[in-house]
């Protein structure tokens, strides 16, 4: 996989001798959606952990309540939901940014945030009344991994929410300009990993776990 | 380092989106998902460990989706390193994942102190 | 030391659990300490002060974005924490020659304890991860003929990280005290009911924090190496340096995750009362060790491959020839990478998962040394026939190259189970890893500076005292640890602050003879490092090229420009630079045009100090200060997200007199 330089190079002159300094021209490529999906990687890798660690202390319940007495699954269906929703909403921002229309992008965005703001309140409503019914994370290992997971992508969610705002305002101020493109992107590919992870999470975590 | 002046144009890691797209990955999310819920709540396949095998499976595709429709993975995004270090993450995460569940499970079946589970449910 | 910490000790909202009982004021060892690191840092301020050099200390160095900079701040980390982490190892073999019987040592057992903890951690993490990040850094745009990395900001960032999670392990000496747990600190003698204490979570925070930092700098160097390569330096063109740094980094951005998420379990144990790791409620201590030998083995290859690619560069240039079997040395080097990932049970053979499993791992474990067998080959077969210059790097490799093969024997050993049953945690183990991580890293490492001094400075480094220095630590080295496989293999446990049986004692002494000698060699790479300034004139390197190097960083002056490369070289074969040279390139004088680069910024040096502060107010329960420190650290993060105009333009003709005055100085 050679790498491409943004000029054409000449590797040899006419008279076929090697050329051995380019002319000043040469620009390196732009590294920053690759560097963030390199991160994105090494984020899986962590949910990854918190999944093994899932799947070993997930039957854990001290005498303690299960995923059975406690999952809401029509709650959960509504929370799946509503952040399907905002990966779309989000893809129509990509796409309102490609066409440069900032007005679109910015109500797209505003949307999303929305239903992510929505997501987060529903999962916090989740939380305290598990840990009003006393099944708290420091009720036995199934309810720990249960909540440093879904906590875990909950708090991504609450970033991806801090981002998306701060990316608005940018925006709105500067414009859709090169550098701010690239921050839509980069976003865009984390609220999808979010998504992706979320998967994993009703599946793995919701679903299986009211299963006996 | 970054400015507007020189990447003004579409780098080879560059993709196009399209409403399209989105709409049929949403639309296939949907099902994969809406599947699922209902085999589950309405208890609908025989046995639990089938059903959480088809769930699984339905999660795995459903990922597939969202790394084709939304994720825009394909071989030529980033000059394919972008689909590489996808698998090879992958890889990793089946790695650790199977790994720690094989070696728990025989950890726990070697040294975890026997009980009949009446006798495990009354303790602490 | 301090008082244990009940977890249900009041806290005051300001203070937390920090009282005027964290100093130890009566504790003779700490107080000297003290003394003398007290003395020394204002000594350093007044030189500092007197020389009128904060300024271009906060402007050049802590504000710097420079690849080149960022990498020699990385080493000086690692340097000085070598030497508070060599002395503890001078203190436990101390302690170990002399306690035997009713002599007690002068180290009781809670602060032995802290002595080999602080000892591993620091040696892991801030000493040998630094100088290999402070490598990678330095050297991998120069090889690529790139002018800085992917992310010169962030690279800024991780450095402060890093030097802040180090500053956290450093405090914890004068206020409270550090992990008595081992370095890996395994639950449930690290958890909150047998661990109350601060020094667990000093160790918990110093480690979050450099963890990012490292990781964020593993993605930098990947995104580097795919995107920033000169024209026609395939990948197959690259340096071996620059490969293993590739699968260096692929391993750190695929392993530190691991480290920061069960690291995080324990904190959560530590701090809400979570079950992951307790003894009770549904917790189980054995998914931590199964966890961190995930990240553990990784790490391990994380900080031996860089190592393998300067003995590469090494070998090739002393030898005046190209490395043998390149294809083969970048093949092994990514089946390394990917094997390193099945084999982490070997750490814990005895643990209980039985035949089955132990035996997977055991194979796995044994077929991973062959491709580091094949790299031993090569660089034999590059040496055959070679016209050899006996430089101290190529010193510092034929130790390496004794020293490691046996290092590599004694964990082929250990790999088969049965026998790890009676060599688990022994003195053995701590023979052979000692044995692979000195003759290997730390030898690589010493080799590596004496080579590249001469780039990254502009002058050699004195040959005679970097000869004593190596002499010291090779014969230091083996007399400090061919007592430990003894007595490893009698049966001694590692980790004891007291012995009962005085036949061992004579082993003991001799170890201690042994790093006392190492510790002549540490004193003569400072005198080394001493001697060479004060000469630096008679030891210029005036052509940038001082050893007819092979890879493109030779192309540039010693030190390079801020910009490295005038002109982008353009790449044509392996070992470009000697393929340039080989084939009359010349370096064109005119057509200079302005160079783009990224500015300088105080952002990363201030969020990290804002995180690292966050990390401490966590470790004392200051529940305020932790919280303000973490909004802080986040707005901070923000306001950056909203400058705009990170970079500048180097004017064509300041290139073009930079040129000109190079020409000159090499002429």
């Amino acid at each position: 996989m050679a790498n491409a330089s943004s000029h054409a190079v000449n590797y040899h002159t006419a008279d076929g001798a090697p050329v051995f300094y380019d002319n000043g021209d040469h620009h390196p490529q732009q590294g920053t959606l690759l560097g963030f999906w390199l991160y994105l990687m090494s984020d899986c890798l962590m949910f990854a952990v918190l999944f093994a660690v899932y799947a070993v202390l997930g039957r854990n319940y001290a005498a303690g309540p299960s995923g059975a007495d406690l999952f809401d699954l029509r709650l959960i269906a509504v929370n799946t939901a509503i952040l399907l929703f905002s990966s779309i909403t989000y893809g129509f921002a990509m796409i309102a940014m490609q066409h440069g229309k900032k007005q679109a992008v910015l109500r797209w965005l505003a949307i999303t945030g929305v239903l992510g703001l929505s997501f987060l309140g529903l999962e916090i409503y989740e939380f305290a009344h598990l840990i009003h019914e006393g099944a708290g994370p420091w009720r036995s290992g199934f309810l720990s991994s249960f909540f440093i997971l879904v906590g875990t992508h909950g708090l991504h969610v609450m970033f991806g929410c801090i981002w998306l705002v701060t990316l608005m305002v940018q925006v709105s101020k500067l414009g859709l300009t090169t550098e701010n493109k690239r921050r839509l992107m980069c976003l865009s590919m984390f609220w999808h990993f979010l998504d992706l992870i979320w998967i994993g999470v009703f599946t793995f975590v919701y679903l299986m776990g009211v299963l006996p | 380092m970054s400015q507007d002046s020189h990447n003004d144009h579409d780098q080879d890691g560059g993709y196009h989106a399209t409403v399209k797209g989105y709409v049929i990955g949403f639309l296939l999310s949907v099902v994969l998902t809406a599947i699922p819920f209902w085999l589950v709540m309405d208890q609908v396949l025989p046995s639990p460990r089938t059903t959480a095998f088809v769930i699984l499976a339905f999660a795995a595709v459903q990922m597939l989706v969202h790394m084709v429709y939304f994720l825009h993975l394909n071989t030529k995004v980033e000059s394919g390193w972008s689909l590489l270090s996808m698998v090879f993450t992958v890889a990793l995460v089946v790695i650790m994942l199977s790994g720690s569940i094989w070696v728990m499970y025989h950890l726990n079946t070697n040294m975890m102190p026997h009980m009949d589970p009446q006798a495990a449910r009354n303790m602490p | 030391m301090s008082s244990a910490y009940s977890p249900d000790a009041p806290t005051s909202l300001i203070f937390g659990r920090l009282t005027l009982d964290a100093i130890p004021f009566h504790d003779p060892i700490l107080l000297a300490t003290f003394a003398m690191t007290a003395l020394g840092g204002l000594g350093l301020f007044g030189l500092i002060t007197k020389m009128g050099w904060w300024g271009t200390l906060w402007r050049d160095w802590i504000c710097s974005i420079d690849h080149k900079r960022i990498g020699i701040m990385y080493i000086v980390l690692g340097l000085v924490m070598m030497l508070r982490g060599f002395a503890d190892a001078i203190m436990m073999r101390a302690q170990q020659a002399i306690a035997f019987g009713d002599n007690a040592g002068f180290l009781p057992p809670h602060h032995y304890d802290q002595i080999f903890t602080a000892h591993g951690v620091i040696m892991i993490f801030f000493v040998a991860m630094p100088l290999v990040t402070g490598f990678m850094n330095y050297l991998v745009p120069l090889q690529i003929g790139a002018r800085d990395v992917a992310f010169p900001f962030l690279n800024n960032f991780s450095f402060w990280m890093t030097a802040g999670g180090a500053g956290l392990v450093m405090i914890s000496l004068f206020v409270g005290e550090f992990a008595k747990t081992g370095w890996l600190a395994y639950p449930p003698l690290s958890g909150l009911l047998h661990s109350p204490d601060v020094g667990m979570d000093y160790y918990l925070w110093a480690l979050q924090v450099a963890g990012v930092g490292t990781t964020l700098s593993g993605i930098n160097l990947i995104a580097t190496i795919i995107k920033m390569r000169a024209p026609g330096m395939n990948l197959m063109r690259m340096p071996v340096f620059t490969w293993t740094s590739l699968c260096t980094n692929v391993l750190i951005v695929a392993s530190f995750p691991v480290l920061a998420a069960t690291l995080a379990l324990l904190t959560a144990d530590r701090y809400i009362g979570t079950n992951f790791f307790t003894n009770d409620l549904g917790g189980n201590a054995m998914l931590y060790v199964n966890l961190i030998w995930i990240w553990g083995h990784p790490e391990v290859y994380i900080l031996i491959l860089p190592v393998f690619g300067i003995f590469s560069e090494v070998v090739s240039t002393f030898s005046g020839k190209r490395l043998f079997g390149y294809a083969s040395m970048v093949y092994a080097t990514v089946v390394i990478t990917i094997l390193s990932y099945i084999v982490w049970l070997h750490h814990f053979f005895t643990m209980g998962s039985g035949a089955s499993v132990n035996s997977f791992f055991g194979i796995t474990t044994m077929i991973i040394s062959i491709p580091t067998g094949a790299k031993i080959f090569n660089w034999l077969f590059t040496m055959y026939r070679g016209r050899i210059r006996f430089e101290v790097p190529m010193l510092w490799t034929m130790g390496f190259m004794i020293t490691f093969v046996v290092g590599g024997m004694t964990g082929v050993l250990l790999a088969v189970p049965a026998a790890d049953f009676v060599l688990h945690n022994s003195l053995f183990l701590i023979a052979h890893f000692h044995n692979v991580i000195i003759g290997g890293v730390v030898f690589g490492l010493f080799a590596g500076i004496n080579f590249w001094f001469p780039k990254a400075f502009g002058y050699k480094l004195d040959d005679f005292w970097g000869r004593v220095s190596f002499w010291c630590w090779f014969i230091g080295f083996w007399v400090a640890f061919t007592p430990l496989y003894v007595l490893g293999l009698m049966g001694v446990t590692r980790r004891m602050s007291h012995f009962d049986d005085p036949s061992l004692q004579i082993w003991f002494q001799i170890a201690a003879v042994g790093a006392g000698i190492v510790a002549l060699g540490i004193g003569a790479f400072v005198i080394q490092l001493i001697v060479s300034y004060l000469r630096r004139d008679q030891l210029r390197d005036k052509t940038g090229d001082i050893w007819d190097g092979r890879t493109l960083e030779w192309a540039t002056s010693s030190p390079p420009a801020d910009y490295n490369f005038a002109f982008t070289p353009i790449v044509h074969d392996n070992d470009a630079w000697h393929d340039m040279k080989q084939r009359g390139a010349k370096q064109p004088m005119t057509g200079f045009k302005a160079i783009h680069m990224p500015k300088n910024t105080a952002a990363g040096f201030v969020i990290s100090m804002l995180a690292t502060g966050t990390g401490f107010a966590l470790v004392w329960h200051m529940w305020l200060f932790a919280a303000l420190g973490f909004a802080a650290t986040v707005l901070a993060s923000i306001v950056h997200t909203f400058n705009y105009k990170r970079d500048f333009y180097i004017p064509a003709d300041e290139v073009a007199s930079t040129e000109a005055a190079r020409v000159l100085k090499s002429a």
